[in-house]
Parts: structure tokens; sequence; C-alpha cells
């Protein structure tokens, strides 16, 4: 599969500046930062995570439990994961039982990644709410799930792929679309 | 007059072969003179009569019809695996004209009435010549001595216990005491139980690996060592069955050259196939004695070139497709093998350098008639005419459908192997030939 | 790396890739026994079928356990409970489940190969739950998960395998695995249990029990069967105790970090002396643990390349 790029739909301080206002935007649904807890969703939610915690320390002062969900045995489509799954981590910070857990991931498409990293949490505990931040919405849901928190609604056909890219993974920060070929 | 496959005719001859017979090939064509089913003359070059239907073989070799002392046609008793009628058909497919059969049977071959009765099985079926062996001891049991007076006279040839050994030494003393008395041989499977029992496969590298109970080497060369001993002793006629250790086939040279009477066969798979062939559980690879190391598979074949080993024999065993599929452990001993012997002697002993065709056709013919000390075996003028047309470049591949015992267990099943048999004669009639619009 | 076989019949075919690409899976799924639900919900929807054609409560218990975890379907056949055995052939048994189409069958059975046959008649994938003596790979694998939970890279690294190596499926696969992992196993016990060619396999053979565990980092005691070992291969549960149990004396004669693996159940002051099955050294509920995991990974990898498509996932 080739990955053609076709453009930046947000570059390093675009980034920044979604997550600082969707810190805000956290802070102001939930009055502030009681039983918040972070949860990034394997593998880009997690530095997204980080960042977003960070956000929120920079407005409150105050670093809120974070943790890290791998969805991989949750997936509905164990048959399609080929040759070599990758299989990543959960890493649960406390007890999620009456906590508000922000889910954090890179890209909101299908919803099916949501779906299964809220079994995930359910399996750990009972959380008073769970809300939905994402840094992309590109539409083409396939289940009843819709974000609490965006960074940017951007319009898609089904065909192109929206890549995320982090510091710790790729270098860099910043989102672009693409075609994939093949 | 035509050559008729369809009507045999009483006087024919066949024509442009080269005769196989006393061990040698003849390097120039020659002919083979039919009339009542006896020879009535054999010769190279042209032949004297004219005017006769001829067969014109040429290109094949003529031999003798095969003999075979070692085969298991299962009747009665079990009958699902192989009758007197299906033994005969496969037989004469694998080009012999005469087959030992083994007694153990349900019941077994332990009286003058049973012998009288595979006797009459196989004239009904008329398409080999069928020589019952009867039991040593009665029921096999290994206990007390069977009536082998009575059983010689109802035309039994050899005595044994085969599948079973003979765990008394006194017992097999007497035998070959009282064998002896009669002018036959008494066969013997060679096996100590007590060492071998509970094994499935050889005892070596591959049962270890494998994780299946082996039958050391030492169990088939202790009970050759015992039975030699006992030749010696004795003076009786001691015929080593299906030989396929280093070991038995030393002892058996040692005993020979000190005079001992003393003779052995060897199997095709024996001298082909060695204990790696069981790697994939397969039950077409089990039987007794088992498949040995490479170095006994060269023994057996070197002692077959040399004499040490009299003949080639089967030790055609067939079992259902249901006990072969069963695992490898619980599955019973035994392969057919009587469609491919000569297939096989010919590509892993006449193909591999061991010895010339001649030598082949005799280990198949003249030595096996002469350990059972009967006029078989041969092409000689006024005898009846069993003979066989042989291809022996002709490669093919082992399929079900080459097979016509009842049964399916040959180890060789998808081998390409090389040489043919292309048609057997019994007595002059066809019993068999190869549906092969080349011949005629 | 990839883990593309449909069956997992021995340790023998095996890859050191494929080896500890399962062992990398196993320790995930080890992590998932903390939480408070201890079952994911992979395997939703798919039947697993445990055909045990021997007695065996452990190893049958923890296939069972593993299944439920990933939230697979489990039908259970077993000698005392079916009629699979009486009379029927393995072919038989595979057609049946053939046409009950399941999705992976586990199978012990007492005859070597059974695992490898049932592997070539099935569609579905297969796990070697044990057979005859021949292997036993999921044991295997939780042994050498353990020793690399305790020595991390196994090349170099000292393992004795002490019992009836003759009669051994554990002794074979974990001589397998270890030998692709790059460790130096040795094998000891009498002359009667260890046959000499077992050395042809890459093992040091060694019959002085002493000298054979010198220098060990690992010691694996094999059970010894005692319906089946005594009184052809050794005269006495007392003359083996005496002669090749692991006792605090030869505990005592171990490097300082070395640990002792048994896959039980045990039989206390025959192979191993009770006071060393109690002791400090052994590390028995760990393998215990990880046989739980190791066949999770190793159902969970072999379901994965199975065809039928179900949704699409988020490409991130």
């Amino acid at each position: 599969m080739n990955f053609t790029e076709k453009a930046v739909i947000m570059n390093r301080d675009d980034v920044s500046r979604a997550i600082k206002r969707m810190a805000h935007e956290i802070l102001e649904a939930n009055s502030g930062t009681r039983d918040l807890v972070i949860l990034g969703v394997q593998r880009r939610g997690v530095p997204l995570a980080s960042l977003l915690q960070e956000a929120i320390k920079a407005v409150e002062g105050e670093d809120l439990p974070m943790g890290a969900i791998d969805i991989t045995f949750y997936r509905d489509d164990l048959s399609k994961l080929g040759p070599s799954p990758k299989v990543a981590t959960t890493e649960m910070p406390l007890d999620v039982t009456d906590k508000v857990v922000i889910l954090v991931d890179d890209v909101l498409f299908t919803g099916r990644t949501v779906r299964a990293a809220l079994d995930v949490i359910m399996d750990w505990g009972r959380p008073r709410a769970i809300q939905l931040a994402v840094l992309v919405d590109r539409g083409h849901r396939e289940l009843p799930i819709r974000p609490d928190f965006v960074g940017k609604n951007v319009p898609t056909s089904h065909k192109e792929v929206i890549k995320v890219k982090v510091e710790d993974f790729d270098g860099k920060q910043e989102v672009v679309v693409g075609e994939v070929q093949g | 007059m035509e050559w008729s496959w369809q009507r045999i005719p009483a006087e024919y001859l066949v024509t442009g072969v080269k005769l196989a017979r006393g061990g040698k090939l003849a390097a120039r064509k020659g002919f083979l003179h039919v009339k009542k089913g006896r020879i009535e003359a054999i010769g190279v070059g042209k032949p004297t009569a004219e005017g006769l239907p001829a067969l014109d073989a040429e290109g094949l070799v003529l031999a003798p019809g095969f003999v075979d002392t070692h085969v298991h046609f299962r009747e009665p008793g079990q009958e699902e695996k192989e009758t007197v009628a299906t033994g005969s058909r496969a037989a004469a497919a694998g080009g012999y004209t005469a087959v030992v059969t083994m007694p153990n049977t349900d019941p077994a071959i332990d009286n003058a009435g049973m012998v009288r009765y595979v006797i009459d099985r196989a004239k009904e079926a008329g398409l080999c010549r069928v020589l019952p062996t009867g039991a040593i001891s009665v029921g096999r049991e290994g206990e007390s001595m069977a009536e082998m007076g009575a059983m010689i006279e109802a035309g039994a040839v050899a005595f044994t216990d085969d599948g079973s050994p003979v765990a008394s030494g006194k017992l097999m003393a007497n035998a070959l005491k009282y064998a002896k008395m009669l002018g036959v041989p008494i066969m013997s499977h060679a096996e100590d139980l007590s060492i071998t029992g509970g094994g499935c496969m050889h005892a070596g590298y591959w049962s270890t690996r494998l994780g299946l109970t082996g039958m050391p080497r030492a169990g088939e060369d202790a009970a050759t060592f015992r039975d030699i001993e006992l030749a010696r002793a004795t003076g009786g006629h001691l015929h080593v069955c299906h030989v396929s250790t280093k070991g038995a086939v030393d002892a058996i040279r040692r005993a020979k050259i000190d005079g001992v009477l003393v003779t052995a066969e060897a199997t095709p798979h024996h001298f082909s196939l060695d204990h790696s062939c069981c790697r994939e559980y397969s039950p077409l690879f089990k039987m007794s004695p088992p498949l040995r190391e490479p170095d006994d598979v060269t023994a057996v074949a070197d002692g077959l070139a040399d004499g040490t080993l009299d003949c080639i024999a089967t030790d055609h065993a067939p079992h259902t497709a249901t006990e072969k599929e069963l695992q490898f452990d619980q599955s019973p001993f035994g392969v057919i093998g009587l469609e491919t012997a000569f297939a096989v002697g010919n590509t892993f002993l006449v193909e591999a350098g061991k010895m010339d065709l001649g030598q082949l056709v005799q280990c198949m013919t003249e030595r096996p008639a002469d350990v059972l000390g009967l006029p078989l075996g041969r092409l000689d003028e006024g005898a009846e005419a069993d003979f066989v047309l042989l291809d022996p470049k002709r490669q093919w591949t082992v399929a079900t459908e080459h097979l016509r015992s009842r049964s399916r267990n040959s180890s060789f099943l998808g081998e390409t192997l090389c040489g043919r048999v292309m048609a057997t004669f019994l007595r002059g009639r066809l019993t068999w030939r190869e549906e092969d619009p080349s011949l005629g | 790396m990839t883990f593309q076989r449909k069956d997992v019949l021995g340790l023998e075919d095996m890859s050191a890739e494929e080896i500890l690409l399962a062992l990398d899976i196993a320790e995930r799924f080890r992590a998932v026994f903390d939480r408070p639900v201890r079952s994911v919900p992979i395997m939703r929807g798919r039947t697993v079928v445990n055909f045990f054609h021997e007695p065996s409560t452990r190893t049958r218990i923890s296939f069972e356990l593993a299944e439920k975890r990933l939230s697979a379907d489990i039908v259970n056949f077993s000698v005392a409970t079916s009629s699979f055995s009486k009379g029927e052939t393995l072919r038989d048994t595979a057609e049946n489940l053939a046409a009950m189409k399941i999705d992976m069958l586990v199978v012990r059975h007492k005859s070597a190969g059974a695992a490898q046959y049932l592997s070539k008649v099935l569609e579905c994938p297969v796990i070697n739950g044990g057979d005859g003596c021949h292997e036993h790979p999921t044991q295997g694998l939780l042994d050498i998960m353990t020793m690399r939970q305790r020595l991390g890279d196994l090349r170099g690294k000292k393992v004795t395998i002490i019992g009836d190596i003759s009669h051994s499926r554990v002794a074979r696969s974990n001589i397998w695995g270890l030998n692709k992992l790059g460790a130096e196993v040795t094998c000891c016990g009498p002359p009667t249990m260890v046959p000499g060619n077992i050395a042809r396999l890459g093992v040091k053979v060694e019959y002085d029990l002493k000298r054979a565990v010198a220098e060990a980092d690992v010691l694996n005691i094999l059970r010894i069967q005692l319906e089946r070992g005594a009184g052809t291969g050794f005269p006495s549960n007392r003359e083996y105790h005496r002669m090749y149990g692991v006792t605090e004396d030869i505990v005592r004669g171990l490097k300082p970090e070395a640990f002792i693996m048994h896959p039980g159940p045990m039989n206390r002051n025959v192979e191993i002396a009770s006071e060393v099955a109690d002791g400090p050294r052994q590390v028995i509920l760990d393998q215990v643990a990880n046989g739980v995991a190791v066949r999770m990974a190793l159902i969970y990898l072999l379901s994965g390349g199975d065809p039928g498509a179900l949704a699409s996932s988020d490409a991130a």
C-alpha cells in the first residue's frame, strides 16, 4: 500500500491551538478537574492525551491521572488482523469507577475503535461518565457514536486517509490528508 | 494363425524376447515355444517351429514366473483384508506364479483339513500356485507341535508360526528335527518379543524423535542367533524370514560358511526404505520387522547380492484401509508387496548397481524354489510354462489402480519405480496383462 | 515478523521468531489477569473444541480457562464423557468435528502423531495439547516463557532436564524450543530413561545428577510416571529419589540464582524432595499462570489468519 500525501491540514501550531482549546472545553464542561481521568487509545491517542494533560495543567496547575488503552483484544475484526497483530499495553492509573473518563484518540472515523475502547474501560470499572475527545473527526460513522470534543472536523471521501503525526512516533506534529493506492 | 490375447492358443511362440534364466540375461534375442501348457522348446535365435501363432514381444525380457516364499492371504477368517482369490490376483499382477501362504489365519492353518481348504480355494481362483505352510504349533500358540506329517500329505510345503515368533527354544529345536525328517524347512519369524514387545518401529534416532516405542535390532539379532544355533545342533533346515538387520545378515553369512543348513529371505521394503520413512507417522511404513537404519538397508541389499540371503519374499500383508488409518502405534503391522516387488527390486538393486537383472530374476525364481526344494522358477524344456514378460526400463508411478489386492496398504504409493511386469502366464495361460496397446 | 501457520503441533517446526512472538503476546495476556475483568471479547462467537483422548486435568483446565478468557464458546470431549473413543477411528472423529464446523481444535491424544493427523484432515487450526511421547508444545512454551521472565535472553543459558526423557513429550518440546532460542540443554536421568541418541537432537547427555546441574541456570524436573517406570526403568521410587531426586543437598550445589521448574503434578520425594517443592527456588505457580497466557496467545494468533471478513476498522 502506498500512501500519497495530498495536503497538510493542520500544522504544528494548529494542533497545539486545538489541544489548548479542547482543554478549556473539557474544564468548562466538567466545571473543573474533579474526578477527571485521561485515557489515550494506543498508539497515537496516548501522546495526544499527554498533550491534553499538559494543557490542562497549564490552566489548572493540576496533573490529571493519565492512562493508556490497548484495544487489540477487543476488536470486532479478528480475522482481518492479518499475520502480525500489534499488541500494546493497557495501563490504568487507578480504579475508574465513579470517575469521569476523557477518552482521547487521534482520528474518529467509523467509531469501531471507540466502541472497543469503551468495552475495555467497562472491563476495568464503572465510570460515572465517559467523554470522547478526538483531534480529527472525518465522518463516515458506522456506529451511533459522537465526539464530545473535536480539534477539527475534516470532511473526507471514503478513499482518503487522515494521518496524525506526533513527536514521539513521527518526529513532527501535524495532520495530513492523503490517498492510499493498491 | 494370428496371435490373440483374447483366445490364447494351445500352442504358440513368444518371440523377440531376451531370456533371463540361470542368473543371466541372454545377450541375444530368443524365443519360447509353448505347447499344451508346457515348454516345448526354448532358446536363442529363431524358433525351429514354423506356422504357429506368435506373440511378438520385441524388447521385453522373458523370465520364469516369480516365486514368493512369504505372503499372507488372510483366508480363512479375515476375508475383508484378502482372500486366496484376491491374493492370487495380486500375485499374478506382480508376475508371480507361485506363492507360499502363511498360516496365521483365523483359525490358524494347523491341520491337514485347513491346508486342503487353502489349496481348494486356490484351485477355484486358478491364477497362481498357492503353496500353504502349516503352523508349527497348535493354534500358533507356541506350546505343542501341530500334526506336520498330515499337513505335508495334504500339500503343505513348510512350517512356521509366522507373525508370532516361537518363544520356546525347545519347541523350535523339536520342530527343526521333525521337519528335517519330513524334508521341509522351518520358517522363522526371528524376534525376541521380550526385547521388542510394545514397540512399533525401529529403535533409533527416529523413534526417539517421534516419541514412538522402539523395537531394537537386538530383538531380531538374538532370535536369529538362537535359531541358527538350533539349526546347527539339530541339522534341520532353518529358513529365516524377512531379514532386516546387519547383525542377522552377518550371522547368516557366518552360519552358511560353517555349513549350517540355513536359508533366508529379504523383503523389497527392507532393501529400499529406512526408518526415516516413519517421520509423518504413516502406518503404511509400519511393519514387523520394522524399517531399519541405512546401514541395515545396505547390508540386506548386499546380502542378496552375495547370496547370503537366498531370495526376495514380499511378506505381502494386507490390512484394511480402516486399520491403516489408525494412529501409528495402534495400526497393525504389515504392508502389501506382490504388485510392486519386481519394480522395487529392479529400481533399488539393479538400477542402483547392486546386481544385474539376471541375478534379480534369480532371487525371485530359482532361489526361492530351491529354498522350498520345488521344481519351480526355471525355464526347462518339458516343464510347465510359468513365465513372465518384463519391461525393465518402463517407469511408472504406483497408484491404487495398479494394486489388485483387496487391500491398498503399500509403502510405495506415489513412488516412481522403474520396471514393469507386462504379462504373466501360468501353465501357458495368461493370468495378467498390462493393459497397454503397445503389446500386441 | 509473521505468524502464518495454520496449526501448532510442536516446537520442532516453529521458528525462533514465531516462538518469541507467541511469548510476547502471552506477556500481554498475562497483564489481563491483573484486571478486575480477566477476559477479553476477541474470540466471541467462535467455537473451540477440546478433544481429550487421554485423561488430563491440568492441561484441560488451562486450555479451558484460556478459551474462556478469550470469550470463545467451548465444547469438551473427553474419553470419559463421549463415545468418541469407543471403537471409533480418529478419522471418524475428525469427520464428525469437521461436519460440526468448529473454529479450532485442541487435541490431547495418547498416540504420537495424532495432532498431526487431525491437522491434515481438518481445515480449522489445531493445537496439540500433547501427543503420546512426542510433543507438548504449549507446555514447552510456558516453560520457556517462565525461563525468559527470569533470565531474559536465553542464548547461552544452561537448562538441565531431569527424568524419563524417553517417554516425555515435555522434554522433546523443551529441547526443540530451547535449542532454537540458543539455550544449552542437558538431559539427565538413568540410562534406561535417557536414550543415547537423544544427543542427536542437540543436547548433552549426563547420567550423573550433580554434574548435570552444577552449571545449570534452570532445572526442569519431569514427572516420573510411576505406573510406567517402576519395574523397568529403575528399581524403586526410593532408589530413583536417591540417584535422581532433586533434594536440598542437590539444591545447595546449584548456582545461587538457579531456579527449579516442574510441569506438575509432582511426586513428592520421588523426583523432587518435598522441601524443594515448597522451597524458595521453585517457580511452579508462575508456570501455571504462564500456561494460561501462552494458550491464550496461541489461540489468538491462530485465529487471526482465518478467512471470512467481519467489519472494517478505524484506520488511523
